[in-house]
């Protein structure tokens, strides 16, 4: 029962951090149509927004709060990959919209880029950067209306903007001045430390659970009610729901698909920089972070099926499961009298990378009887 | 060659003793460092034919063939590996005693024999390729599933020869070339000067290959295929075979390929399979033009010696540039260097940029019009 129990768990830590990992992509392919081949840099950037973010609770001035961080590092994490896959969507993914291969090898090229950024470009400037686009976005957004409305409309903006710029210049100054350690560029992986709250684990029916899997677990399942609150009940999910189903048909009930389009992108993006939160709190954090989840997190998303929320959960979970029960050699553990020619199979399967192996078999195979996965799309085409 | 269908045979002719003059020459002009650069690159120029076939005129993106192009290079290297582990304890190769294997496994066996070996790096991609391709196209899967999954399988593969070293040396990797073939070690000059000719006169032969390909009602139908596969099923044909059969020839020509690269570079190792390199195989021919099938030659043989030029010069500005080169061959080249060539010209650059506005008549004639490909 305890070993049952703690396989259980074990599979829905993996799962947990593969789901919210593939929730922003399965949102972003299966409402857009659009492969983001960048998302695993997203998740990157996210991570990296954690480490800042904890740099900079270790100043002085908000060291009590320093517990507190993680909380924080997530709505920076959201906000700075929110912000890249706005500015991504709005320079390179809108002009290849219903070209999907072609959307793939774009955003890998993004992915190529982002990768070497981070490498050679010290942390404290692509804060600076990440500060000037969000004052200059968000600016216009919160100043009165008919303030920018009126014929100075081009002034007002180019001023907005060149305060911005400012603004990310000082506090790129600030930041490589007072931290060290994000004045410098450097391609070597850097460390999380998790508060101190966070470590050890709680004791249940004799079982330990480690406390950051907890935490992970927790911020899934809260990423994914929010999600499906935001897309089931509020007026923009109604309406990133009917851009899915029918472009043109909303177009001309008045809904703005451009903005539709941002949205979804920016929640998407923002999402994985949840997840690099998740991602930074297991590991260390390197620029390559992100490309070892990627994917896992596809074969999540056409294992649920497209475009179906409850497929993505169902489907993480169960590779989940399914990784601990084989990698971890547990089958043999549940079931010692086993025969031994099925053991000995068993035994060659008993490590992660093998694990993986079985699986993608397993998903194949899966695939043959239904190929568009658990919960398909249902529509009446041509081709399915 | 294709920028005019018609053209004086006497400049054909012409042509073809310029290149079978440089062929020949190339040994004796470029240092043996360069030449066996050159030499890799032309072998990745065969991937890159396989690559354009499958992408270019049936529409298959693949982002796998890393695991084919490092099948072949694992067959080639098992042998070399045999052939000269004569003198080792037990006979077989020296990795095995790292480990205390005191037998071959049985898989290594057959790879005794140069015959067996000479058929193994092609056919074992190509079928390992024709079953990947058969389970998936008869699901229907295709478009960007289908790339995710030959993506998945590149890891699945790359995993499963990573952990074995027991079996094939892991993550180490065979090495050639300490390794003897003709009494010879296969990286001194002599040899590898004979495998830059054999792999030139491959190039050509498998253009020549391709192009016969295309050129038949199989082109046709694979061209169909791309463009509307609904319409090619309504019509009778069965895509599933077709797709199958082209995509099992792509993996074959990436078998070729990847024992040429192999024998050139010195060794193989699970590095072939990683995520990176197939994609970058893809950029080849983007880059080339797709759907030409001399862009992928050039595109391979190009953006190899740039990337080794600029990685010599700026080591960190390589990643950029690749990047880059991405995102701007999708944006504004679509068809490739090549292709643009071919079709509407330079100045057609400045509306795809969008710099300057296109006069719109009828999209939907213009949409039919741009789909012609030459071959």
């Amino acid at each position: 029962m305890q070993l049952i129990l703690e396989s259980l768990f074990n599979g829905l830590a993996i799962g947990s951090v593969l789901l919210i990992a593939a929730l922003g992509l399965a949102i972003v392919f299966g409402l857009m149509g659009v492969i983001n081949l960048a998302h695993g840099e997203l998740m990157m950037l996210g991570a990296y927004s954690t480490y800042v973010t904890q740099l900079i609770f270790k100043l002085p001035a908000l060291k009590p709060f320093y517990n507190s961080y993680i909380i924080v590092s997530l709505l920076v994490a959201f906000l700075v990959s929110s912000i890249v896959g706005i500015l991504l969507e709005k320079s390179i993914i809108r002009r290849l919209y219903g070209n999907p291969l072609e959307t793939l090898l774009a955003t890998w090229g993004v992915s190529l880029i982002l990768q070497q950024f981070v490498r050679s470009v010290p942390l404290a400037y692509g804060s600076g950067f990440i500060i000037t686009v969000f004052t200059g976005l968000i600016v216009p957004l919160i100043i009165p209306e008919h303030l920018i409305s009126n014929k100075s409309k081009r002034y007002i903006k180019s001023g907005i903007w060149s305060i911005s710029v400012l603004i990310g210049i000082l506090t790129a100054n600030y930041l490589s001045t007072t931290i060290s350690k994000l004045g410098r560029a450097s391609a070597r992986n850097v460390d999380v430390t998790a508060p101190a709250w966070m470590r050890g684990g709680i004791d249940i029916l004799g079982i330990t659970f480690p406390v950051t899997r907890l935490v992970i677990i927790v911020i899934t399942i809260i990423a994914v009610i929010s999600v499906t609150v935001f897309l089931n009940r509020s007026v923009w999910g109604m309406r990133i729901r009917a851009v899915t189903q029918n472009r043109s048909m909303s177009e001309c009930l008045g809904i703005s698909s451009e903005k539709v389009d941002i949205l979804t992108f920016g929640i998407g993006s923002g999402l994985a920089g949840i997840a690099g939160v998740a991602v930074s709190l297991l590991g260390s954090v390197g620029p390559n972070v992100g490309s070892s989840y990627i994917v896992g997190c596809f074969m999540v998303v056409v294992l649920g099926g497209v475009g179906n929320l409850l497929g993505t959960i169902i489907a993480s979970f169960s590779i989940g499961i399914m990784t601990d029960l084989i990698g971890a050699g547990r089958l043999l553990t549940i079931w010692p009298e086993m025969p031994s020619s099925l053991a000995s199979t068993v035994n060659f399967f008993a490590t992660t990378s093998m694990a993986r192996v079985l699986i993608f078999a397993l998903i194949v195979a899966f695939l043959q009887f239904r190929p568009a996965g658990l919960f398909p799309q249902k529509g009446r085409m041509v081709e399915g | 060659m294709n920028i005019d269908t018609k053209r004086d045979p006497r400049i054909s002719f012409f042509i073809w003793v310029v290149i079978i003059a440089l062929i020949i020459a190339t040994p004796s002009l470029l240092p043996v460092f360069r030449l066996n650069l050159l030499g890799r690159y032309l072998s990745l120029a065969i991937v890159a034919l396989g690559v354009d076939l499958i992408w270019g005129f049936t529409g298959l993106l693949s982002l796998g063939q890393g695991v084919f192009f490092a099948l072949g290079g694992y067959s080639a290297a098992m042998y070399l590996q045999l052939n000269s582990s004569g003198s080792f304890p037990n006979g077989i190769p020296e990795f095995f005693g790292l480990y205390g294997v005191q037998k071959l496994p049985f898989f290594w066996e057959p790879f005794k024999s140069p015959i067996f070996a000479l058929i193994a790096i092609w056919a074992i991609p190509a079928l390992v390729a024709g079953c990947l391709g058969f389970l998936v196209f008869r699901n229907r899967i295709k478009g960007v599933y289908f790339s995710i999954l030959t993506q998945a399988s590149l890891l699945v593969f790359f995993n499963l020869f990573n952990g074995q070293q027991r079996l094939i040396n892991g993550t180490n990797g065979l090495k050639t070339d300490v390794t003897e073939l003709f009494g010879q070690m296969v990286g001194s000059d002599s040899i590898q000067r004979l495998f830059f000719w054999i792999t030139a006169i491959l190039v050509l032969l498998s253009w020549f290959f391709t192009k016969w390909i295309i050129r038949g009602r199989f082109g046709d139908i694979l061209i169909g295929i791309r463009d509307d596969e609904a319409r090619v099923r309504f019509a009778g044909y069965n895509p599933t075979i077709f797709k199958t059969i082209v995509f099992s020839i792509a993996g074959g020509l990436a078998g070729i390929s990847g024992a040429l690269y192999t024998i050139q570079s010195g060794i193989v190792s699970p590095q072939f399979m990683t995520v990176p390199f197939s994609i970058e195989m893809v950029i080849w021919v983007a880059v080339g033009g797709r759907g030409t099938l001399l862009g992928a030659i050039l595109g391979a043989v190009f953006i190899n010696y740039a990337k080794s030029l600029v990685s010599e010069a700026l080591p960190a500005s390589w990643m950029f540039i690749q990047g880059g080169l991405f995102i701007l061959v999708v944006t504004a080249l679509p068809e490739g260097v090549l292709g643009w060539l071919q079709s509407d010209r330079p100045k057609n650059l400045l509306i795809r940029l969008g710099i300057s506005k296109p006069i719109r008549t009828y999209p939907s004639l213009e949409a039919k019009g741009k789909d012609e490909v030459n071959s």
